[in-house]
């Protein structure tokens, strides 16, 4: 028997109104695997990510998480839309951390990143906050646990709320353009972080970026996302080497023109 | 029986006589406190030393009741030989109360006014007077007709406190219709409804003159 | 206006008080008056309590209530926010009975002034809990949190700090309409005020005293929440001047 995909994407449509975002998307994500989206804004490339955190709803099609429906369950053997008990049940593998951090402002790091193990998984307070100052240190933070996002960087922020969502002990993390918010010199403490994680922790990762040295770099595949579509993907060696799409040539050329 | 139709319809005419009374003293009472808030308003920029005097003032009146301010005007003026007949009393307060109010949206527009206004004016030496008639105020007023609306039906909803001096408006009618059948039911409900039905009117028009203004802003 | 300011009326209307009650022709009035006030401020804080309860619930019920919950909470919103204060006292006064529900005028005062703030107190904690950015919702729901939790752990505490100043507008609201009691036989200063001024035709000095109270009331409760607010903002401002 072959593995189960990790994560997959079943002619996944988006809608809203008469704009169409994404449309009947197929994508199979592996367990471990490393995957970068990059494409034009617009391109329906952090709707991907949305969808798969629930943070949208699909409109057509089926998403996948290790062999499991999230966005639908099964009764009776049919496929009916998911309840929320559902959805939290699955959700629980997913990580993701956000482009504008979205870290509880009224919370300093250590409770950012202890709140939801207590609440949600009803760790016990010494439990979550041992791992916690765990995750602080592996982002380097140790020395800022009990300072407000208020009084942090934007890349120490951003280090924190990876934090945060690794104290979930997610299966899949998912980087919404996690260093577009930032000042350029605090980016390379960011990207960091995220190398670490990928070497230390067995997680499958799913990013939005517009860092492509950073994606050639890190990921096992790319994907070039254009108008709600697949445009072309592979290996990064492959893409950014000997792009075949001319939609995917023309971008590229842009983007490291500009950069 | 509890709820009596007959009963309802027979006092229809005579609360809806009395609406008009409270309809009129809205209106009188709307009419002095927002002109005299934007008195109020425009002395405070003009002179600037009346400022505090008239911060503390705004604050003196919108931190008492009403109520108590209605009384205060009905039985003090006599004592200065002004009598005042409770209608005129009434409205009074009223309109000074909102004044105060109404004072501080006006404040609110005015500060919305971009500077530039303000030394434009005076770069093109326009009189403090002009400035305002011309400049200013054309410009400030429309984005708090809203807010100035929001307070017209505040102010109607309070009319009924005149019938604590015997004016014969709504809630005094029904008052009185009450003590002399003792059925409280209809008349107290139907002044209920009426309140009602012109808050719900009256929100929805100040929604779409919102909606409206928008419009003619974003042009 | 400023604390200081604020503090410095305060202290201003309590001194003119403390010097008209050593007078002659005002002293008489004080014990009365006094005696009205702390039915005041029972009825006002009772209110207050009940309003914050109500707005809190109905805000609730309005945004993430079942159908059912939903519409009851906005047909209670939109009626007490419609009809006046005094038409809801003088409604729960003297119609309740004849449907044979007889309600201690006290109980009447607190109901009626609780209930009407409490509609405009939901309006005012639905925007607040609206004002909470976006990306605060996304990151509970990334984190896997249900709805209660977000709303307890995340939104409601953010939010807190915006109801601060309108629930300040709503308590003096609340106070100064406690003057409407004294027309359902309740002896509060009002009716303390009014009763005085029959019998003796001193409006001047008793009207003055009356006032000075209720403004020192609001006062109080004005540079109450002032510092509430101060100190509740501290934990979301906390070193962003640094």
């Amino acid at each position: 028997m072959t593995e189960q995909p990790m994560v997959r994407f079943d002619n996944v449509s988006k809608r809203y109104g008469a704009l169409t975002v994404l449309d009947g998307l197929n994508l199979e994500i592996a367990r471990g695997e490393k995957v970068s989206i990059i494409g034009p804004s617009g391109s329906g490339k952090t709707t991907v990510l949305r969808m798969l955190m629930t943070l949208e709803t699909i409109n057509d099609g089926v998403i996948w998480v290790e062999g499991e429906p999230l966005t639908h369950m099964e009764r009776n053997g049919k496929l009916v839309p998911a309840d929320l008990a559902h959805i939290r049940k699955i959700r629980a593998k997913i990580g993701m951390v956000f482009q504008s951090f979205n870290l509880f402002p009224h919370m300093t790091a250590m409770q950012n990143c202890i709140e939801a193990p207590i609440t949600v998984l009803g760790m016990k307070r010494a439990d979550a906050e041992a791992r916690a100052a765990e995750l602080l240190d592996m982002v380097g933070l140790s020395e800022k646990k009990d300072h407000y996002p208020s009084q942090l960087s934007g890349g120490q922020q951003q280090r924190v709320a990876i934090a945060r969502a690794c104290a979930m002990r997610p299966k899949i993390m998912l980087f919404d353009e996690v260093t577009s918010a930032l000042d350029p010199e605090l980016v390379g403490e960011v990207l960091e972080v995220i190398r670490k994680l990928g070497r230390e922790h067995d997680l499958t990762m799913l990013m939005v970026t517009h860092q492509m040295g950073f994606a050639k770099e890190f990921s096992d595949r790319v994907c070039f996302f254009h108008a709600g579509k697949i445009c072309e993907q592979g290996p990064p060696s492959e893409l950014f080497g000997a792009p075949k799409n001319e939609r995917t040539r023309q971008f590229l050329h842009a983007v490291l023109e500009a950069g | 029986m509890i709820w009596d139709w007959a009963f309802a319809f027979e006092i229809l005419p005579v609360l809806a006589s009395a609406a008009i009374v409270s309809i009129e003293a809205t209106l009188i009472g709307f009419a002095l406190a927002a002109s005299l808030g934007l008195v109020l308003a425009v002395v405070r920029i003009a002179v600037p030393w009346t400022g505090w005097t008239i911060s503390v003032l705004v604050e003196l009146i919108r931190s008492t009741p009403l109520l108590i301010q209605i009384f205060f005007l009905y039985f003090v003026f006599p004592k200065f030989g002004v009598v005042l007949d409770a209608f005129t009393a009434g409205v009074l307060a009223i309109g000074i109360h909102y004044a105060a109010y109404c004072s501080e949206v006006y404040r609110a527009g005015f500060d919305n006014i971009h500077r530039g206004q303000w030394e434009a004016s005076v770069a093109l030496n326009l009189s403090a007077w002009t400035t305002f008639r011309d400049i200013i105020i054309p410009q400030a007023i429309p984005p708090i007709v809203p807010a100035l609306g929001n307070y017209l039906v505040a102010l109607f909803k309070e009319t009924p406190l005149l019938s604590a001096i015997a004016v014969l408006e709504l809630m005094q009618t029904a008052k009185i219709i009450g003590s002399e059948t003792f059925r409280y039911t209809e008349p107290m409900t139907l002044v209920g409804l009426f309140f009602l039905a012109m808050s719900l009117v009256s929100a929805a028009l100040i929604r779409s003159l919102e909606g409206l203004l928008n419009r003619r802003t974003m042009r | 206006m400023g604390i200081r300011t604020l503090v410095a009326m305060l202290a201003v209307a309590l001194v003119v008080i403390g010097a008209l009650a050593t007078q002659e022709s005002y002293k008489v009035f004080m014990p009365g008056l006094l005696q009205g006030a702390v039915l005041t401020i029972e009825i006002a804080i009772l209110g207050s309590l009940l309003a914050i309860v109500m707005g809190v619930l109905a805000a609730l019920a309005r945004m993430y209530g079942p159908a059912p919950l939903r519409w009851l909470a906005t047909v209670y919103v939109e009626i007490f926010r419609g009809t006046s204060a005094l038409v809801q006292l003088f409604w729960l006064f003297f119609v309740l009975p004849q449907f044979g529900v007889t309600l201690d005028a006290f109980l009447v005062a607190v109901l009626a002034l609780g209930l009407n703030v409490g509609a405009y107190g939901s309006e005012v904690v639905r925007g607040a809990i609206q004002s909470v950015a976006r990306g605060q919702w996304e990151a509970s729901t990334a984190l896997n949190m249900s709805r209660p939790q977000m709303l307890r752990r995340i939104i409601l505490p953010q939010a807190f700090v915006a109801m601060i100043p309108p629930w300040g507008n709503l308590f003096i609201e609340l106070l100064k309409s406690t003057a409407l009691v004294s027309l359902i036989t309740l002896s509060d200063l009002a009716f303390k005020a009014q009763q005085m001024n029959q019998n003796t035709f001193k409006t001047i000095p008793i009207f003055t005293l009356v006032l000075l109270m209720y403004l020192a009331m609001s006062l109080v409760v004005t540079i109450g929440m002032r510092l509430l607010e101060r100190r509740a903002s501290l934990g979301l401002a906390r070193g962003k001047a640094a």
